[in-house]
């Protein structure tokens, strides 16, 4: 089980997965406002996502679980 | 003159302003959340308040809080620097009930240009260019579609409440804009709190230049040409030089001249930016308007010598502007690259411990520093930790000395964007001026991982 977390304090702006979808290492699971800037939130390692635990919109601080993947 | 001015920022740009009003005899009030206590902004000002924890929401967004700081230090100014509350038109009307000069323009052209949809309404009207596409909101998926086909893809999807690189998105065909539509008018609610979308032709192998004004009270206005910021990432700048390497001395003075009706059209007061699209003809489009001072602001004051912050101050005291547009001249070459804690290849965010920080010295070398050596680069705010800013007699000896700087630049213990920078202003197509808003991913990209 991987838990992506955000690396950085920000407003959830996209959520780009769904349960279920398979990503690869490195593939964007969701993506972050600050500073009018996209930051891209990618997963470190391949699997399916099992939860998502944000909503577009949410405000995240650093460490926050974005989304579960086993 | 203000006896004391507060900065509601933090970084660089709080320690940049405080800088000038230690010029101008101004005392200086720093806020600053508690991930920032020991950052050298703070201990730059004369006095400092903590304003709360390190999320933004309880800090530097926290309008009535650092209000009352400034009622409380007896500030009689604001100075909002950019991001935060810099253009928010709520806490303008808050420094005027409480009877605190805002440092910037009025509340209405605020919201009026925050407004994407507005503002290119407003700049139509003034006579501005703007590039093709809706006047209005557009509704549906199927209306935008419609227009989408008369435009003539590819078109880009914008938020009217977005700017910035955030809430946009390009589209290539109907099937793209019948997909996107509603989700991206859905996300723009729900983060903005207004789903307004709007389309915009896509300007192809566009320049992103930018002219910067100053406005009095007295509706006298002028420019102090051109910045050059299309090598971005993410729509972000990186790198950014005046003047502009694309364009020629007649478009120069005509943009100049358009911005500076524009903003007495406006009827604008402060200092502002008008950001334009240029597109390979030379051709330029209104693209949006910074009612703020920029962080790219440094390479202005190189080639001009005027300070901006000091002109955003007495104007600010309702002094009347003594520059005159014909004394205005170009002198050599400036060119900024933004220094981020962030990983050079996937540009990341990569926040720590910096251990050491070693920076350039020398002639024609300008720092603007948010760290320093033994210093925590936190999580909660933008990555940019420093600018550095180089000057020449022309464009070659510049680049030949931002290589040279950027070399000379040491920092240990987190990952920068310094050898992303030292690859790009080594490229022949970066010196041959080449720099469309595509080049990171047609000429970096490409070797990022070498």
């Amino acid at each position: 089980m991987e838990e992506v977390k955000a690396a950085m304090a920000g407003n959830v702006w996209k959520i780009v997965v769904n349960v279920g979808d398979e990503v690869e290492e490195d593939q964007d699971v969701a993506i972050l406002e600050s500073m009018k800037m996209e930051i891209p939130i990618p997963a470190e390692e391949g699997g399916t996502v099992k939860e998502i635990k944000v909503s577009e919109g949410d405000f995240v601080n650093e460490g926050d679980v974005i989304a579960i993947l086993e | 003159m203000f006896q004391k001015v507060l900065i509601a920022n933090r970084g660089e740009i709080a320690a940049r302003v405080i800088r000038t009003c230690k010029k101008m005899g101004i005392k200086t009030v720093a806020v600053y959340s508690e991930a920032d206590s020991g950052a050298p902004f703070v201990d730059m000002a004369d006095e400092s308040y903590l304003l709360g924890p390190p999320r933004v929401n309880e800090s530097y967004l926290n309008a009535d809080k650092i209000i009352s700081v400034a009622k409380q230090a007896k500030a009689d100014a604001i100075h909002p620097g950019y991001g935060f509350l810099s253009e928010n038109g709520a806490f303008v009307r808050k420094c005027e009930a409480a009877g605190i000069c805002f440092i910037g323009p009025d509340s209405q052209v605020i919201e009026q240009m925050g407004s994407k949809i507005a503002a290119r309404a407003a700049m139509k009207k003034a006579g501005v260019p703007v590039v093709p596409g809706t006047e209005t909101a557009v509704a549906t998926a199927d209306e935008a579609i419609r227009i989408a086909n008369e435009i003539g893809y590819p078109i880009m999807l914008k938020a009217s409440a977005g700017g910035g690189g955030i809430g946009m998105q390009a589209v290539y065909t109907d099937e793209e804009l019948q997909k996107a539509f509603s989700s991206n008018a859905k996300r723009a609610e729900s983060f903005f709190g207004d789903g307004a979308m709007f389309l915009e032709k896509k300007i192809e192998n566009a320049h992103h230049i930018e002219i910067q004004i100053l406005a009095d009270h007295f509706g006298n206005a002028v420019h102090l040409f051109e910045r050059e910021c299309s090598i971005q990432r993410r729509n972000q700048k990186v790198i950014e030089e005046a003047p502009s390497p694309f364009i020629s001395e007649s478009t120069r003075l005509k943009m100049g001249q358009t911005a500076v009706k524009a903003v007495k059209a406006l009827g604008y007061v402060n200092a502002g930016t008008i950001e334009f699209m240029v597109d390979e003809d030379e051709n330029f489009y209104f693209l949006e308007m910074n009612t703020r001072i920029q962080v790219e602001h440094p390479i202005t004051e190189e080639i001009t010598h005027v300070d901006i912050v000091e002109q955003q101050l007495r104007i600010a005291d309702k002094q009347k502007l003594v520059i005159k547009q014909e004394d205005l001249t170009i002198d050599g070459h400036a060119m900024e690259a933004r220094i981020y804690a962030e990983d050079p290849v996937t540009f990341f965010p990569s926040p720590g411990h910096i251990s050491t920080l070693e920076i350039p010295r020398g002639n024609g070398i300008r720092h603007e520093l948010t760290v320093k050596g033994d210093y925590d680069v936190t999580p909660y705010y933008d990555p940019m930790i420093a600018k550095l800013i180089v000057t020449g007699k022309n464009r070659m000896e510049t680049i030949e000395n931002m290589q040279h700087a950027l070399a000379d630049y040491h920092v240990t213990g987190i990952k920068t964007n310094i050898p992303m920078l030292q690859k790009v202003v080594s490229l022949d197509a970066f010196k041959r001026g080449d720099t469309t808003t595509a080049f990171v991913q047609n000429h970096y990209a490409p070797i990022a991982k070498k």
